[in-house]
């Protein structure tokens, strides 16, 4: 693995020692992330999740040509139906009416000129294919909004706590224990409960429910990074100058302490992205029909006894959960080998 | 140790207090109708109804006073009796399970409880086995393995486990049923001659001697205790892992090794018992995943446990059930960082004087 010393590797010049050049990766990135991407790059299962994240990416991007919407002006995130019969169809059934416009690559690839329920349809004739396709966009911005959103709460409670200190920090850091005193799906269980009668269906109430119950963590660590940054030796250089708290705290604190946690929180968007396809399939988030992983799953609750003959309710929508989950959690692995100081330069 | 026993006693109750008071302000979040709405038992909400259950709960209050009378309860104007109060233990009528709250969560929790007792020891034991295994064949195939099945294990969201693992060992087989008890065995379970001394079927089933019970509801357990357990094997395996690899790069381990001690006996003697502190941290944490876990496999196997009715609940906004409910595990849950704080001061001498 690559180790810190070597990426400042001296080397003896004419009797001094000299630093090595920065390679072109460093230079256009800086010494953090080009290590970092090297790191990711060099080994093999974070380039599979890799792979993986971008392979959502781009169905995320290419949603409307992969699965076209049957009326342009309607919501696409609405999955289509093809009547509201209560038996699922199999995999390559017909649409029996309504069936949405043909996409360039369909007729190429299958050879056939009519749309068909690629992966099946759920109780109520949902199109499966459908709502997994646009369910990767909901996926993605769920993820990134409650990921975003708990990182900057995170990072307010996190700087006050550790910059000031004494009271301040004793109530935050209280506060916060009492937040994680909640088992995490449950207390955003409830909160989404509470908060459907008063905002509607949707993705907001899980949404904030996940962010409400899931910024201390970011807190926690942003607080002791934080207070290692702050007894260096350029805050003090920066103190000595006359800098004010704001400007010390902002310029010179933050943007070195904040390195690691966003780079570790920004790969929680899988876990964020389960834990709301949990609070789906049990029923609290997003209206019946909307194009996401959990309620397509949840369809799968009705047919327990036969799920051997109706299996495409859950595997398909699984394996995309389970698939992106995993990719980002393959990344993360490998992160975290990265940026854990205990393991640099050690043979693991 | 004493004092810091004592100083994590003291903490308690604050802690508690918290949580009592954010359960509280949640409920805020709904207006006094719509909270009062939540007391009443019967269908028909007329608005008469509603003003005389807020008069009578205090619901118009100012908010402290509100969550005095929430906590210690009130006296009825009407009846002069006692009401409300959680400490009093009234937690208020749950509308799905259609008995007050109390009542639904101390009839629900032996089976919760059954279910977590065993899968407490498979998760540990497993768990800590597999992670020393990795651990100690660091970085060989065996390790390779540990480490993508423990990936794979938590990137794999419960519910789809269950499904998947109804989908293959029930539907298609007919091996492991969901719910608790198949209908003969429930009829002889409830049935007068039958005693439930404990209301875990499993240990009530030996105590009758009646081992056909037994096995019925262990062939019912099983799939809930797999899928409670595989997350929190790919957890504890990962850092029981860690922790023991951290353990064999200590110059004690090299002493130790160099005095001429067998590898077995550094492993188990010297290795083993200093990596197993961080591990019961992560012993607490597996009562978290246990609680947060109960929700969706019990919803799925359709086992009547206590987290079957909360999420029935859940989707049903009956929002007092919801809350008893955290309040129930929050206790626990505290409860159970408490044990652990206190196991981690006695296996570990530097917390113990520090």
């Amino acid at each position: 693995m690559e180790n810190a010393i070597s990426t400042i590797n001296l080397s003896r010049r004419d009797g001094a020692f000299v630093l090595p050049e920065p390679s072109g990766l460093e230079r256009l990135l800086g010494p953090e992330w080009a290590r970092i991407l090297r790191g990711l790059l060099t080994n093999p299962l974070s380039v599979l999740g890799s792979l993986i994240v971008l392979l959502f990416l781009a169905i995320a991007f290419l949603a409307p040509t992969l699965a076209p919407p049957v009326r342009l002006n309607a919501d696409p995130y609405n999955i289509p139906r093809d009547g509201f019969g209560p038996t699922p169809k199999a995999p390559g059934a017909e649409w029996s009416r309504g069936a949405p416009p043909l996409p360039f690559w369909y007729e190429p690839i299958t050879g056939k000129s009519e749309w068909v329920h690629l992966m099946g349809t759920t109780s109520g004739q949902f199109d499966i294919f459908y709502g997994i396709i646009w369910g990767t966009r909901t996926a993605l911005l769920v993820g990134i909004l409650v990921v975003a959103s708990s990182l900057f709460i995170g990072l307010i409670v996190g700087s006050l706590s550790a910059f000031y200190g004494g009271f301040i920090d004793d109530v935050l850091m209280r506060i916060t224990e009492i937040f994680m005193a909640f088992p995490f799906l449950l207390a955003a269980l409830t909160l989404s409960a509470i908060l459907v009668p008063l905002i509607g269906r949707g993705i907001w109430p899980s949404v904030i429910a996940l962010v409400a119950f899931g910024w201390m963590t970011y807190a926690r660590v942003l607080r002791g990074d934080i207070l290692t940054t702050k007894e260096r030796d350029f805050v003090l250089a920066a103190r000595t100058v006359g800098a004010q708290d704001n400007r010390i705290l902002i310029r010179h604190v933050l943007p070195n302490a904040i390195f690691s946690t966003m780079v570790l929180a920004s790969l929680d968007v899988g876990a964020v992205v389960l834990s709301f396809a949990a609070l789906s399939f049990l029923g609290v988030g997003t209206d019946i029909g909307y194009a996401d992983w959990g309620q397509v799953i949840s369809f799968a609750r009705d047919y327990i006894l036969s799920l051997d003959t109706y299996w495409y309710i859950i595997v398909f929508p699984g394996i995309a959960l389970v698939l992106f989950g995993l990719g980002w959690n393959l990344i993360g692995d490998g992160l975290r080998d990265i940026l854990d100081p205990r393991m640099r330069g050690k043979d693991s | 140790m004493t004092a810091y026993i004592i100083r994590r006693i003291i903490q308690l109750p604050i802690t508690v207090f918290g949580v009592t008071v954010l359960i509280f302000l949640m409920l805020q979040v709904l207006s006094p109708a719509e909270r009062a709405a939540l007391y009443i038992k019967d269908i028909p909400k007329n608005e008469n109804q509603i003003d005389r259950v807020i008069k009578r709960y205090g619901l118009d209050k100012p908010i402290h006073i509100q969550y005095i009378n929430w906590m210690f309860g009130t006296t009825d104007q009407e009846t002069g009796q006692r009401v409300g109060g959680v400490l009093r233990g009234d937690l208020g009528y749950s509308r799905t399970g259609r008995e007050p709250v109390i009542d639904l969560l101390l009839r629900r929790f032996p089976a919760t409880l059954e279910l977590a007792i065993w899968s407490f020891v498979p998760i540990l034991g497993i768990g800590i086995w597999l992670g020393i295994l990795a651990a100690v064949n660091h970085n060989k195939w065996f390790d390779q393995l540990a480490r993508l099945f423990s990936i794979v294990g938590y990137s794999f969201p419960t519910f789809v486990f269950g499904l998947l693992a109804l989908m293959l060992l029930y539907a298609k087989t007919g091996w492991f049923p969901p719910g608790r008890l198949s209908d003969w065995a429930n009829q002889i379970v409830l049935a007068p001659a039958f005693v439930q001394y404990t209301h875990l079927n499993t240990v009530d089933a030996l105590l009758n001697g009646r081992f056909d019970i037994f096995l019925d509801a262990l062939r019912h357990i099983f799939l809930p205790i797999i899928t409670l357990s595989y997350l929190s094997w790919a957890l504890l395996l990962r850092i029981t892992r860690s922790s023991m690899l951290e353990s064999l790069r200590q110059d004690y381990i090299v002493t130790a090794r160099s005095k001429g001690l067998s590898r077995r006996d550094v492993i188990n003697k010297h290795a083993r018992p200093n990596a197993l502190i961080p591990v019961a941290t992560v012993g607490g944490l597996t009562v978290v995943g246990l609680l947060n876990g109960v929700v969706i496999t019990e919803t799925i196997f359709n086992y009547p446990g206590l987290g079957s009715a909360v999420a029935v609940a859940a989707v049903s906004l009956d929002v007092l059930t919801v809350l008893g409910f955290v309040l129930f595990n929050a206790s626990l849950l505290i409860g159970a960082n408490l044990v652990v704080d206190v196991l981690y001061a006695l296996l570990d001498p530097r917390v113990r004087l520090g």
